[in-house]
């Protein structure tokens, strides 16, 4: 498939916006727990909801240029019991609101006591927005996923692997932010969320190749003869029926050269996972922001290559029927 | 419950395109168009097409086979295309099974033509929404047309008719009769999308006649027989009228 910049930075940015917002939400779980100092929720928590909705917006503002009709967009609602897309259409901008009211909440220390259970845990306001972000932000993990992930003939994407790429690399992304963020509002937690980033950072890796190697040993279902229907083993275009480009030619094929295609699959392993793990692990103890905010970077610029390979890698069945002028 | 669909003989089709620029004819000037083109005098020229005619070899030379295969939206029966369409404007028409797009509702998200493993649908670059094959819905029905001209305007320009329209649904149409007895087939049957375009298989045109089945040995009857028999050099009158 042809990557198209807009979806790169689309799934990108709003994977760090929830992976932050996790972050976040699991710096307050751990903290009513007393296992990590609890923080000031007007600066760290306030702030960093803001963060993830700028990423998110960004995000947002990226997939309209992906549509011939941004002025319709409204409509892409609608059919939400079949598409995945209708489905992430509606679930981003929750989560972006629930985010919103979590933040805010946070922000002006608005945090009432709604109920506890069994008289220990107590549950106040913020607890509970961000319990449903928390829900929201994998719901939207899924849907981003399944939107690929539910195309069955695109056979490097329909793998369950796909939602735990998405979800995971995600994640990875957020907690990294997360930590240049804490390291940035000079808070304890720094380690913490290193630590985790390193965490999900290797857990991404684990799975992240796991698809490569599937991916490597798909055999495609689609043939000439079922793509024409003659049973033969020598079948060749000849033409294509048109010398022109079309559609079919820009949208379905990566375009790059075969030496570009490869060194971007090694690339971005490297930048994605191994140089941040190196970087987080180094300048655990430390908390210099410089060298955070380079682990993010070139993670985040890796993610970029990451998701044009996802997409350059899928082989779409049209294109049997588009190999010669 | 009724299909429209297309029968496309591969054993008749001389690849002349006729049906691609007829049907670019029709339908730019139609209610699916305009289908713009771009640079069409200039280096890399690019347009809208519903339907193409590609060209296949089949074998190693020198045994090899072409054959031309014409290729637009196949209206499948269980279209991948539709329900991923976010905003509904992608639909299959219960009345006739015809799938069309609703341009005024296409936000041009591409989705659906990243769900139809044909490649049958084309983003108009210019009005920036689906388009694909619309079996020409606003010529089928159109009564002041004469009835024979209310067909699919490919099918009509076919001059070998290569391309049958009819409902495939119905077991006595002409189309469903050719798909049981020509050995009609679907494309890609591996993904369940059940096209309603149909293929008909190249077929063998020789035949082999042996010198027994012209003359029978036997013929207990006599009833064949022709006094006197001419002998093999002789005329016959076939010979003298066969101009
Ligand atoms: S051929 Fe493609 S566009 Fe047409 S109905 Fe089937 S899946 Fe949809
Ligand atoms: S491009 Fe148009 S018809 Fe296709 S899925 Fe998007 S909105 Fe639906």
């Amino acid at each position: 498939m042809h990557p198209a910049f807009s979806v790169i930075f689309l799934t990108t940015l709003i994977g760090a916006g929830q992976g932050l917002f996790l972050a976040l939400y699991t710096g307050q779980l751990y903290s009513v727990f007393n296992l990590v100092p609890g923080q000031d929720s007007h600066t760290f928590y306030g702030y960093g909801s803001l963060l993830a909705l700028i990423f998110l917006a960004m995000g947002l503002l990226a997939s309209f240029f992906h549509l011939g009709h941004p002025e319709r967009a409204w409509r892409s609602a609608a059919m939400w019991r079949t598409s995945w897309l209708s489905r992430e259409v509606i679930v981003l901008p929750s989560f972006m609101g629930m985010t919103f009211l979590y933040g805010l909440t946070h922000y002006l220390g608005f945090n009432p006591v709604l109920f506890t259970i069994s008289d220990v845990f107590v549950v106040n306001l913020t607890l509970l927005l961000g319990f449903l972000a928390t829900g929201l932000a994998f719901l939207l993990f899924l849907c981003t996923a399944m939107i690929y992930a539910c195309v069955k003939f695109l056979q490097e994407w329909a793998t369950p692997l796909t939602v735990l790429n998405y979800t995971l690399l995600g994640a990875a992304s957020g907690f990294t932010l997360a930590t240049v963020f804490a390291s940035y509002a000079g808070i304890q937690l720094v380690s913490f969320y290193a630590g985790w980033a390193i965490i999900l950072t290797s857990l991404a890796f684990i799975s992240r190749i796991a698809s490569l190697i599937r991916n490597s040993l798909i055999k495609p279902k689609s043939t000439m003869t079922s793509a024409i229907g003659i049973r033969h083993t020598k079948i060749q275009q000849k033409s294509r029926g048109f010398m022109a480009g079309s559609f079919n030619t820009r949208e379905y094929f990566h375009n790059a050269s075969a030496v570009l295609f490869r060194s971007i699959k090694w690339i971005f392993p490297i930048l994605v996972f191994v140089l941040p793990i190196m970087i987080l692990s180094s300048s655990t103890g430390t908390s210099s922001f410089a060298l955070f905010a380079l682990a993010f970077i070139i993670q985040y610029t890796g993610l970029l290559a990451e998701r044009w390979f996802f997409f350059a890698q899928a082989n779409h069945p049209q294109n049997l029927y588009y190999q010669t002028i | 419950m009724k299909q429209l669909a297309l029968v496309i003989d591969l054993n008749v089709c001389v690849g002349c395109h006729a049906c691609v620029t007829s049907c670019k004819e029709w339908n730019t000037s139609g209610t699916a168009g305009s289908m713009s083109d771009f640079n069409p005098y200039e280096e890399d020229p690019t347009g809208t097409f519903f339907n193409r005619v590609q060209t296949f070899e089949i074998g190693e030379y020198p045994n090899t086979e072409t054959v031309h295969f014409p290729k637009s939206c196949l209206h499948c029966e269980e279209p991948p295309c539709v329900p991923v369409c976010p905003t509904g404007a992608s639909y299959k028409r219960k009345e006739d099974g015809i799938v069309l797009v609703d341009y005024d509702k296409c936000i041009g998200c591409k989705y659906c033509s990243w769900a139809c493993p044909y490649g049958a649908r084309e983003l108009d670059e210019e009005q920036k929404v689906m388009k694909k094959c619309t079996l020409c819905v606003d010529r089928i029905y159109d009564e002041t047309l004469p009835e024979a001209e209310r067909k699919p305007a490919c099918v009509l320009a076919c001059p070998t008719s290569a391309r049958l329209f009819g409902d495939v649904k119905d077991p006595d149409s002409p189309v469903s009769e050719t798909i049981r007895e020509n050995g009609g087939y679907q494309l890609m049957p591996e993904w369940g999308t059940k096209p309603a375009n149909h293929y008909l298989p190249r077929r063998k045109i020789k035949m082999t006649i042996h010198k027994d089945e012209l003359t029978r040995v036997d013929n207990p009857l006599n009833k064949e027989r022709q006094l006197p028999m001419p002998g093999d050099d002789e005329q016959t009158l076939d010979d003298i009228m066969s101009w």
